[in-house]
């Protein structure tokens, strides 16, 4: 992997007023500008750096724009095939049930090709954290439609907007897992502004303690953009998203544990 | 430590020897001919005794992925199916074969294509052997002919995945899943404590974070990782080769049978001896690395070699590559889940060489 040259000479010790997680390695990610994915695996490996686990961590990632998660977060992972994460973690954490283990999937990958591993390993209670990246579209293949494309939304596969009678409607993913008993925590956030980056951090972080209670699927949906496959810039992006994107994906808690 | 004697279903004696084995971890879907394998293993509760975790996946494609997963973690782990289970299973295999994973793969065959018959057969030789998923990968592939052999194969194959770090295919049939014989059991193994340094296990300060993947977007990346996999196919056909031959000494004519087909052709040596045909029979235990080397010497002095399956002619390729047009070779075979009498195999040996 290639760092951005002369980055350590701009940068002077004394002007930092933030630093990486030693978790994100030094590899320049391979997501395009503005673009939700790399501020997710910020704060995943902000968390897992926190909370000292970076031994006791085993990551899955899917077939979508994060399969190369494994270059920029420092634990051990594991890349899955399109759709299997969830099936792959439940036997790394049956089989080393004192690691955290984490899925982190497009919805592509969880809600479309994957349903049936989403829906069984958060019907079995797998003890895992599921992290689901809706952006509404196929970001790596190119900008197709995806499950959760809004009725009307324009991508390469729906080119007059997406037509609920014959394509189908927005599939919440989150709604249904959180109505099995074996979910545990559901929630759904995102990442486009500082006070969101915060509670998703928030959210990450308990999903990650909750594991420790053995009680269930931790799912966390983080609603997010694609500004390449939407064809807008990234500030433009984001306004989309809260526009349009939010009302059909309230943010919010779906299932929190009874304390 | 002595070996315990059982009467046993071959489905069963594999659910035992994996956990005699030390196996970490099942995952399965039920499928006839071998849902025994799965039930066997839920009634006997290793996690109980051994630890051994034993999951009903949501499907087959669920099951190969969790043992990618187990896998991935170093761990000894298997699943079983039958044909059209094995098919759902092949782009997880091709995935466990790219991140060379090992495990063991039962196939118990049944007759097909589609959702085809329940009954044994041995259609699935193509699949097995040539590939079966997308890529440029081979998979060690056992063929059992008794109970023993399917309880026996289970720490072979394991063994094998672990030493070459490539998925292990057992293929059995209906016949043998399901019928009974007397089985010698070996002892308890304890279940691995240490792991290789390649599995995901948390990544220590130690050492580099270990990465499970089948992914390389450079090409030239891409060509070395599949010649290097080349390489290991190579050295698995220089080393792993294993057959047995009947009566081969004087043989003018050759019989080439696996399974339940090797069994038929053994009692079909005995009639056409008695008939005064010299014929004997090679039954190639591996298939890949199929003994395509001894098939050639003995093609020195035969007249002609027939290979029987219970199947339209599949293995008959991998004879006739062997031999390269040194006698003439010719398929015999019954499909649908009908399994071959002895006397029919000699009956078409005799028209096809002898009398023609
Ligand atoms: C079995 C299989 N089918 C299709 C593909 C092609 N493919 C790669 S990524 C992808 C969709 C990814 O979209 P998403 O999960 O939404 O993730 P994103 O890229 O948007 O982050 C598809 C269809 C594949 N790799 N494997
Ligand atoms: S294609 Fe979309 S999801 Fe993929 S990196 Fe670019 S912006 Fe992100």
């Amino acid at each position: 992997m290639f760092e951005i040259a002369g980055i350590r000479e701009i940068v002077k010790p004394e002007n930092l007023a933030y630093r990486k997680s030693d978790l994100l390695t030094e590899n320049v990610m391979s997501y395009c500008p503005g673009c939700g994915h790399g501020t997710v695996h910020r704060i995943l490996a902000e968390v897992i750096d926190e909370l000292g686990l970076q031994s006791d961590t085993i990551g899955v990632s899917p077939v979508g724009c994060s399969v190369l998660m494994y270059n920029y977060i420092d634990v051990d992972i594991q890349q899955a095939a399109h759709g299997r994460a969830p099936a792959v973690a439940t036997a790394i954490k049956r089989l080393l049930p004192e690691k955290f283990v984490f899925t982190y999937q497009g919805d592509g990958d969880l809600a479309a090709i994957g349903t049936a591993e989403t829906i069984h390993a958060c019907n079995r209670g797998e003890n895992i954290l599921m992290l689901f990246i809706n952006n509404g579209i196929y970001g790596m293949t190119g900008g197709q439609m995806a499950p959760t494309t809004l009725v009307g939304m324009k991508s390469s596969t729906s080119p007059a907007g997406r037509i609920a009678k014959t394509m189908g409607s927005p599939l919440k993913m989150t709604d249904i897992v959180a109505t099995l008993p074996g979910t545990y925590y559901v929630t759904r956030q995102s990442v486009h502004t500082p006070a969101n980056v915060r509670k998703t951090k928030k959210a990450i972080r308990k999903a990650v303690q909750y594991q420790k209670l053995d009680r269930g699927t931790c799912f966390i949906e983080i609603v997010s953009n694609c500004p390449s496959g939407w064809k807008m810039t990234p500030v433009q992006s984001n306004k989309w998203m809260e526009e349009t994107m939010f009302p059909v994906y309230p943010l919010g808690d779906l299932k929190t544990p009874e304390e | 430590m002595e070996k315990e004697l059982r009467l046993m279903k071959g489905n069963e004696a594999v659910a035992e020897a994996a956990i005699r084995a030390g196996a970490d971890g099942y995952f399965g879907y039920p499928i006839t001919p071998q849902s025994e394998i799965l039930e066997y293993l839920m009634e006997a509760n290793p996690e109980e005794t051994t630890g051994m975790i034993v999951l009903q996946a949501e499907s087959e494609v669920a099951a190969i992925n969790m043992v990618y997963g187990g896998a991935g973690c170093g761990k000894k782990v298997l699943t079983s199916s039958s044909s059209p289970g094995i098919s759902l299973k092949q782009e997880g295999i091709s995935y466990i074969a790219g991140a060379e994973l090992p495990c063991l793969i039962v196939n118990v065959v049944r007759g097909g294509p589609g959702l085809g018959t329940i009954q044994p057969a041995q259609s699935d030789y193509f699949q097995s052997v040539k590939g079966g998923g997308h890529g440029d990968y081979k998979m060690i592939v056992l063929a059992p002919a008794s109970v023993q052999e399917m309880a026996d194969f289970v720490d072979l194959g394991f063994e094998l995945a672990f030493k070459y770090r490539t998925p292990v295919m057992m293929l059995s049939d209906g016949a043998i899943g399901q019928m009974m014989e007397k089985v010698y059991l070996s002892p308890q193994k304890k279940r691995m404590t240490t792991f290789p340094d390649w599995a995901t296990t948390g990544k220590k300060a130690t050492r580099p974070r270990n990465i499970i993947t089948s992914l390389d977007l450079e090409s030239n990346g891409q060509e070395i990782f599949i010649q290097k996999l080349q390489d290991k196919y190579n050295l698995i056909k220089e080393q792993e080769v294993r057959y047995q031959e009947f009566q081969t000494e004087d043989a003018e004519y050759l019989l080439v049978a696996y399974g339940t087909s090797a069994r038929v052709c053994q009692k079909s040596v005995q009639i056409a001896r008695a008939q005064g045909l010299r014929v004997g029979l090679l039954r190639p235990i591996t298939l890949f690395p199929f003994p395509s080397k001894r098939i050639n010497e003995l093609a020195d002095h035969l007249k002609g070699i027939l290979s029987v399956e219970m199947s339209a002619g599949q293995m008959v390729e991998d004879v006739l590559l062997s031999v390269n047009g040194k006698v003439p070779v010719r398929h015999y075979g019954r499909n649908g889940g009908i399994i071959t009498t002895p006397e029919e195999v000699v009956e078409n040996l005799k028209s096809i060489f002898i009398e023609a």
